[in-house]
C-alpha cells in the first residue's frame, strides 16, 4: 500500500478501532422480527447463489445428470414401456424426470448445509444477531434457484427429443411452480437430514437413499397400473406421483394415471398442494429447532 | 483518514516483508491500561467488562468448564492461558452466547448472556481458532455479508467494508475468493469481520494457533493496535510469550477453572526465585560456588559447569555476582539473571508442562 491510499478520507475522533475510523458509530436499522427474518434469510440466498457462480462444476455436473437420465430412460426405456390409453413414452417422462430431478436437489441441501454447520462460519453467523432461521432459510432459497437452472436446462433437452407443452403458457408457468414448491418443500425435508447427521460424508449418502424409493416408487417412469395391488397404493398416495400427474396433467402430456378412481388419481394438483403445505409445516419449525440445538460437528 | 494514520508497512522490514503497525498510535501504547477498579473479588463489577460466576458445561460425561469464575476489566485485555482441554475456548464459547452452560451465570457488557443473548450479539466481536470466513466468498463480499448480518445501514456497512480492507491490508486481495487467502490474511479478514460493527468486547480465541512466526508478530501488532482504544478483549492461548506479551492480566486455566489469576509479574513472582546462572569452566566450580554463596538465599548448587543460585533483588544482585567473581580471578564464559517464564509459572502451579498440542477434536454440546 502506497501512503497515498492514506492520505484521503476524514477524521472521526468518536470512533473506536485506533481512534481515527472515518466510519462513525454503527448505526442498527429497526425493522420487524419478520422483515429481518426475510432480510436474513436473503443475504445468505444471495451468498449461495454467488458461491454457485464460483464453484461452476457443482451445477454443471447437476444438469449433466438429469440430461443423461432423460436420454437413457428415452431411449433405452422408451420402446420397452407401453403408455396405457396411448402416447409418446418420451412425452410421458419429461415430467417425472422433472420431479426426480427436482427432488434430488433436496439431497444437495443436506450436504450443503452439513457442510455449512461442520466449518467456523456457522460459529461466525451463530455470534452475529441475525435470525436463527437464516441459515436454513438462505440455503433453501439458494438451492431453490439452483433448482430453476437445471429444470431450464432440461426443458431444453425435453423439447430436443420430442416433448411439448401443449396446453398454453399459463398452465406451463403453473406447473413449473408447483414443480419448484414441491423441490423447496423437499429441500425442507434435506435441511433436516443434513443437521442430523455427523458429518457430511454421511449426509452424502443419506441426503440420497430416501430419495429413491421416493422417486422410482411412483408414476415417474413407469405407469402404476404395471404394479402390484398393495405397491400401486403406495405409489398412488406418494407425492411425487400427486405432483408427477399435476405436471403431466398442466403441460397436456400423456396421463395414465388419471384413469383410476383414487383421491390423488382424480384431483393431483390439490393432493400435490396438501403435501406441499405439510411436508413445510413440517420440516420447517423442526429444522430450525435442530439447528438452535444441533452441536458443531 | 488523516496522512499516517492505518495500517502500513513498515519501513525497514526485513527482505521485503512488510509487517504491520498502527501507525497512529505509539507502539509504547500496546497495553491498555486496566481499569482502576479492576478487582477480581469485589463484590462491585460496574467497570467489569465480563463477569462469569461458577459456569459448568459438560458435554456428555467430560466436565468442560467445572465452575470457572471470571472477571475482565473494561478496556483491559485478559489472557486466559492454559493447554489444549483446559476449557478456553468452551469459556469463549459460553460467553459470546455460542453454548448454553449447564449452570452458572456471565454478564458480557453488562447483559446476561442466558437472558439477553441477541443484546449481547450486538457488542460483541469473535474470532475463532478456525478462521470463520466464506472462502468461496471475497474479503469484500465476507465484510459486507457481515454488515447486513448486524442489520447496519447500508451506506455504513460499504465505508467500513473498505476501511477494514484497507487497514488490515486486504485492499489488493479483496476481490480475489478467500480460498486463494494465506493463512494469515485468512486470520487478518477472520479478526476483520470481528470488528465490522465495532464491538466493545472482543474474544480472540487462539488468535496465532497455526500461523507462522511472522503472521503471528502481524497479529500481535494489528491485536495491540486494537487494545489501544478500549476495546476489552478476552484472548485465549496457549502460548505463554503470547498471554506474556498482550495481556494486562491472566487467568491460568487448567481443568475447567481459573487456578491462578494476576499481571504475568504477578505470576511470576508468586513462583518466585530468580537465580543467577553462571557457567564457568570445570576447574572453576569449587571457586564459584564460594564466591556465590554470601549473595544466595540458599546455598548454590553446581551441575556440569553451570552454577545456580537463588537470589532476591535482580540486576543489583547480578552486578554482585560478576563482581565478586571478578575479585575472584574466575573467567565467566556465561552468566544471567533468569526470572521464571510462565511454563515455569504453569509447571508450579498445576504441577505438569503447559503442553501445545494439536487442535482438539471439536466437542459436541448444547447450542442455541
Amino acid at each position: 500500500m502506497s501512503a497515498a491510499t492514506h492520505a484521503t478520507g476524514s477524521t472521526d475522533a468518536g470512533a473506536r478501532f485506533g481512534g481515527a475510523a472515518p466510519t462513525g458509530a454503527p448505526e442498527v436499522l429497526l425493522r420487524s422480527r419478520a422483515y429481518w427474518a426475510f432480510h436474513d434469510g436473503l443475504v445468505l440466498a444471495v451468498r449461495n447463489v454467488v458461491k454457485i457462480s464460483r464453484i461452476p462444476g457443482l451445477l454443471v455436473f447437476g444438469i449433466i445428470q438429469p440430461i443423461m437420465f432423460i436420454l437413457l430412460f428415452a431411449f433405452v426405456f422408451g420402446g420397452a414401456i407401453a403408455i396405457p390409453g396411448g402416447g409418446s413414452y418420451r412425452e410421458y417422462l419429461v415430467a417425472g424426470i422433472f420431479v426426480q430431478t427436482i427432488a434430488f436437489a433436496g439431497a444437495a441441501t443436506s450436504v450443503g448445509l452439513s457442510e455449512d454447520m461442520s466449518k467456523g462460519l456457522v460459529d461466525r453467523f451463530r455470534s452475529l444477531p441475525m435470525a436463527r432461521s437464516a441459515v436454513l432459510v438462505g440455503r433453501t432459497l439458494g438451492d431453490l434457484v439452483r433448482g430453476s437452472i437445471t429444470v431450464a436446462v432440461m426443458s431444453l433437452t425435453g423439447l430436443l427429443i420430442g416433448w411439448r407443452i401443449n396446453d398454453g403458457v399459463l398452465r406451463a408457468v403453473l406447473a413449473y411452480l408447483l414443480l419448484l414448491a414441491f423441490g423447496y418443500a423437499l429441500s425442507w425435508i434435506g435441511c433436516y437430514i443434513g443437521l442430523s447427521v455427523s458429518s457430511t460424508e454421511v449426509a452424502q449418502t443419506a441426503g440420497f437413499i430416501w430419495l429413491f424409493p421416493l422417486t422410482f416408487l411412483s408414476n415417474a417412469f413407469v405407469p402404476t397400473q404395471g404394479m402390484p395391488p398393495w405397491l400401486q397404493t403406495i405409489a398412488d398416495w406418494n407425492p411425487v406421483s400427486a405432483v408427477v400427474a399435476s405436471l403431466r396433467t398442466l403441460f397436456g402430456n400423456p396421463n395414465p394415471f388419471a384413469d383410476g378412481s383414487s383421491l390423488p388419481q382424480q384431483y393431483p394438483i390439490a393432493v400435490a398442494l396438501c403435501w406441499i403445505a405439510l411436508i413445510l409445516l413440517i420440516f420447517i419449525p423442526l429444522s430450525v429447532r435442530k439447528y438452535r440445538t444441533v452441536a458443531r460437528r | 483518514m488523516p496522512p499516517g494514520a492505518g495500517w502500513r508497512p513498515l519501513a525497514g522490514s526485513a527482505a521485503g516483508v512488510p509487517t504491520f503497525a498502527y501507525a497512529d498510535q505509539s507502539m509504547t501504547a500496546m497495553r491498555a491500561q486496566p481499569a482502576p477498579s479492576g478487582s477480581t473479588s469485589g463484590s462491585t463489577h460496574e467497570a467489569a467488562a465480563i463477569v462469569a460466576e461458577g459456569l459448568i458445561v459438560d458435554y456428555g460425561r467430560v466436565r468442560a468448564l467445572d465452575g470457572l469464575s471470571l472477571t475482565v476489566p473494561t478496556a483491559s485485555v485478559m489472557g486466559l492461558l492454559g493447554p489444549n482441554g483446559a476449557g478456553k475456548t468452551t469459556t469463549v464459547r459460553v460467553l459470546a452466547t455460542l453454548l448454553v452452560p449447564n449452570a452458572g451465570t456471565a454478564r458480557v457488557a453488562g447483559i446476561d448472556v442466558l437472558a439477553a443473548p441477541d443484546a449481547v450479539r450486538r457488542v460483541i466481536g469473535l474470532s475463532g481458532q478456525y478462521a470463520a470466513i466464506d472462502e468461496d466468498l471475497t474479503a469484500r463480499e465476507n465484510l459486507h455479508m457481515v454488515g447486513r448480518l448486524f442489520h447496519l445501514r447500508a451506506g455504513y456497512v460499504r465505508a467500513r467494508t473498505e476501511e477494514l480492507l484497507e487497514r488490515f491490508d486486504l485492499t489488493d486481495a479483496a476481490d480475489r475468493t478467500a480460498r486463494t487467502y494465506s493463512g494469515g490474511m485468512r486470520r487478518r479478514l477472520d479478526l476483520a469481520s470481528s470488528l465490522v460493527a465495532k464491538p466493545t468486547i472482543l474474544f480472540l480465541d487462539e488468535p496465532t494457533t497455526g500461523l507462522d512466526p511472522r503472521s503471528r508478530l502481524t497479529m500481535w501488532e494489528v491485536i495491540a493496535g486494537l487494545v489501544a482504544d478500549g476495546t476489552t478483549v478476552l484472548l485465549t492461548t496457549q502460548y505463554l510469550e503470547e498471554a506474556d506479551s498482550l495481556a494486562d492480566r491472566i487467568a491460568v486455566v487448567d481443568q475447567g477453572r481459573v487456578i491462578a489469576e494476576g499481571t504475568p509479574d504477578d505470576l511470576k513472582s508468586r513462583v518466585g526465585g530468580e537465580r543467577i546462572e553462571v557457567r564457568v569452566a570445570g576447574a572453576d566450580v569449587a571457586r564459584t560456588v564460594t564466591a556465590l554463596t554470601p549473595l544466595g538465599t540458599a546455598p548454590p548448587t553446581a551441575e556440569d559447569e553451570t552454577v545456580s543460585v537463588p537470589v532476591t533483588g535482580g540486576g543489583a544482585v547480578l552486578v554482585e555476582a560478576i563482581r565478586a567473581l571478578d575479585s575472584e580471578g574466575v573467567p565467566i564464559a556465561e552468566i544471567h539473571l533468569r526470572r521464571p517464564t510462565l511454563d515455569d509459572v504453569f509447571l508450579s502451579l498445576t504441577g505438569h508442562r503447559a503442553e501445545v498440542e494439536t487442535p482438539p477434536a471439536p466437542t459436541r454440546g448444547r447450542r442455541r
